[in-house]
């Protein structure tokens, strides 16, 4: 497995490749002001994959994942989409090209319904199949279809966390990128919320880039994971090799935990 | 017996605190009006009055003091054993609207039928009860000034209360609208352009209704001009440039004398027409061709009904733009703008969209100010107006039309109607010296702070989601944070 994506990588350039990465970071520097918070991260994403990033706080995982959507700008380096340079497009134009974000802290928008909120997320696409769409969401997080039109600000925070997602999955898109989704959850719900990622996955073949604090769990979840420390990333491989290694296990596990 | 003990002994200490409750509410009144009585010692105390010769005398009102004091004394004690009493049961937080909001949302269906007709009838009951047009002249031009504010709250409101832009300098593009129909409406080569091409009087009979798109549309463009650079801005610091853009107009207009006339203004505006149809004595002027005997107030009337009419188009325009994807857009905007380009959404854009959408229905109301005034003047624009208009939409409410509409007419008119207030004169309250209308601001100020206290999230602050699956269901203001009530 780790041996084929490496051949994959050294045929990038060529077009010929057998199979290109969904997404592909390469050499991607960025800043914030002065102060350098990616060293040069290359990170692939192939169709159907579930990748995830771990590491630890001020690492540089979230500025990755925002880089890629475009704020802060990568200043070096290529960011390349579905076959698409992607570096230097807007910001709402990325999130165009069937790339969801699940951002840190679940940014719903709190004085919405949960309904108000879910039509936001199908904003771009029109609300072209939003019945089915809505129904889609319903059977993979049940809870919403109970608050459906209570305020986003009331639910609790695993409920926000799954209209954050759900929010991101109404635009149908290809990525679906999540950052941090276990963010201050009871282990049950990041299980659920864990359960439900793996579930898009496997039935609908969804490629997910997942950025996580809770490695253990991350890297169970993912088929391939990166290590990123100080802005670059040091370590990758599948998810258990990653989770066999003692490195890992001392800065991320047992540590951690 | 032996079940019953813990339970008494579980309810003995409020029995015990409540007589504590009543000393301590004693104690403390008392604390309170020593310390007024000292303080009013030397400010009420002593009053030292000239005598006939010209020296000082001075007479001494213990009395008042003592008065003075004992009212804070009670007062004190009053509340603190009322409202301020440590052993009230604490205030629940509601998650559903309150009693007010319930009695609201039982009567929201009649509330806005019934403001519109009461909207729309209103010159003609003024008419009635001031017994003829010519002496309900005050009312319907206090109704003209009431619906202007209400019109420019709808406006603002779409940038402050849907979009979540603080604008502080929303009279800027009422300046721009008014100054637009003056100008246009008094210029000579037009005027000669459409003599020579459409007639004599063509210029003076439809100025208005040309240039009243013509001032919305510029006053659009102001808003886009001046929503290009500030749109990295949020919160306070776009309030500042705002501010700043707005008095940069006023300074303009004041400076640019060749174009504007400078402070003295613009004037001999020509007045509004019936579509092309004045309001004079003549025969062909509206009273004669609908038969009726002239009188001035058949303009008053026509103008009411105007800005009637531009401020229900504000209205409607804003309630079916919330529906639409903008509208919803405007309001994610608010709640997150991160959020909102995650999800694709391009927030310059909608930001442009909200300003232009504002500003141009500044620009109509200020183009109905000039008709309505005939004069122009940067006197007219000045940062009070904006923060008058802000308070409209801060008191109503951010983002209700109808806690707006409220706002303006108890700012507006009741500010207005203080002048009025010629009972407080009567010799056994203020004596004829008293001019209620120097307390206006004072008043002002203190209902603001009041509904700021009371309901800080404005007088209507419950949210209507703008789609539902079942049924429309307001949500209480107290559960979301302040300033996005």
């Amino acid at each position: 497995m780790s041996a084929q994506t490496a051949t994959e990588t050294a045929a990038a350039p060529a077009p010929a490749a057998r199979k290109a990465p969904l997404l592909s970071v390469s050499g991607v520097t960025a800043y914030y002001g002065n102060i350098i918070a990616l060293k040069g991260v290359d990170i692939e994403v192939n169709e159907g994959e579930i990748v995830t990033l771990i590491g630890a706080n001020g690492a540089g995982k979230s500025t990755l994942m925002m880089t890629i959507c475009g704020s802060p700008r990568a200043r070096d380096g290529r960011i390349v989409y579905a076959g698409r340079e992607i570096t230097s497009l807007p910001t709402h134009e990325i999130m165009r090209l069937k790339i969801a974000q699940s951002p840190e802290g679940r940014r719903i928008f709190p004085r919405m319904t949960v309904y108000e909120n879910l039509q936001m997320g199908a904003a771009i696409d029109g609300n072209a199949h939003f019945a089915e769409d809505l129904e889609r969401m319903f059977t993979l997080f049940p809870r919403l279809k109970e608050r459906i039109e209570q305020r986003g600000g009331t639910l609790s925070g695993g409920e926000q966390q799954m209209l954050a997602i759900a929010r991101a999955l109404m635009s149908r898109p290809r990525l679906l990128l999540l950052d941090e989704p276990s963010l201050g959850l009871a282990p049950l719900v990041v299980r659920q919320i864990f359960d439900a990622i793996r579930m898009l996955n496997r039935t609908e073949g969804l490629t997910v880039f997942l950025v996580e604090q809770n490695a253990f769990h991350a890297l169970k979840l993912a088929h391939r994971g990166y290590v990123m420390v100080n802005g670059l990333v040091t370590m990758s491989g599948t998810g258990a090799e990653l989770l066999a290694r003692p490195e890992v296990r001392a800065a991320y596990l047992e540590g951690g935990r | 017996m032996m079940a019953s003990d813990p339970a008494a002994e579980t309810t003995a200490p409020p029995a015990d605190a409540r007589p504590s409750a009543v000393t301590g509410a004693l104690k403390d009144a008392i604390v309170s009006g020593l310390l007024t009585a000292l303080l009013l010692t030397p400010l009420v105390g002593f009053r030292a009055s000239e005598s006939g010769t010209g020296s000082l005398v001075l007479t001494y009102r213990f009395g008042l003091v003592a008065i003075f004091a004992g009212i804070v004394m009670v007062g004190r004690f009053l509340l603190m054993v009322t409202v301020w009493n440590p052993n009230r049961p604490p205030r629940r937080v509601s998650t559903t609207p309150g009693a007010m909001a319930r009695i609201g949302a039982l009567a929201a269906p009649a509330v806005k039928p019934v403001f519109f007709s009461f909207a729309i009838l209103y010159p003609f009951l003024s008419i009635l009860m001031a017994g003829g047009l010519s002496p309900s002249r005050y009312w319907v031009d206090l109704g003209i000034y009431v619906l202007t504010y209400v019109m420019l709250g709808w406006g603002l409101n779409i940038v402050v209360g849907l979009a979540g832009l603080l604008d502080l300098g929303y009279v800027a593009f009422y300046a721009v609208g008014a100054y637009t129909f003056a100008l246009l409406s008094t210029s000579v080569p037009i005027n000669d352009f459409f003599a020579g091409t459409l007639g004599d009087g063509f210029w003076t009979a439809w100025a208005f209704w040309i240039c009243l798109p013509l001032s919305g549309i510029l006053a659009a463009m102001w808003g886009v001009i001046l929503g290009f650079p500030v749109l990295r801005l949020r919160g306070d610091y776009l309030a500042i440039v705002t501010l700043a853009f707005g008095e940069i107009i006023r300074l303009v207009l004041i400076n640019w004398v060749s174009l504007t006339n400078g402070g003295a203004g613009i004037s001999s505006i020509p007045p509004i027409t019936f579509f092309g149809v004045p309001f004079d004595s003549s025969d062909t002027g509206f009273a004669s061709i609908f038969g009726l005997e002239f009188n001035s107030m058949h303009r008053m009337i026509f103008l009411y009904f105007v800005i009637l009419g531009l401020a229900a188009l504000t209205a409607i325009v804003t309630i079916r733009l919330r529906k639409m994807p903008v509208g919803r857009a405007w309001e994610a905007l608010r709640e997150d703008e991160i959020a909102c380009r995650s999800l694709g959404i391009n927030t310059t854009l909608t930001k442009l969209t909200a300003f232009a959408t504002g500003a141009m229905f500044g620009g109509f109301a200020g183009a109905f100010f000039a008709v309505r005034i005939r004069f122009v003047s940067p006197e007219s624009f000045t940062f009070m107006e904006s923060a008058v208009i802000l308070a409209i939409v801060v008191l109503g409410g951010m983002g209700s039309q109808m806690g707006v509409a409220g706002a303006a007419i108890l700012l507006i008119g009741g500010m207005e109607l203080l002048r009025n207030l010629s009972f407080l004169k009567a010799d056994f309250l203020f004596g004829p010296d008293f001019d209620p209308s120097l307390y206006r601001m004072l008043i002002f100020g203190f209902a603001m702070v009041a509904v700021m206290v009371w309901r800080p999230r404005g007088l209507v602050s419950s949210r209507m989601p703008t789609v539902f699956l079942k049924q429309r269901k307001a949500v209480s203001g107290s559960l979301v944070k302040e300033g996005h009530g």
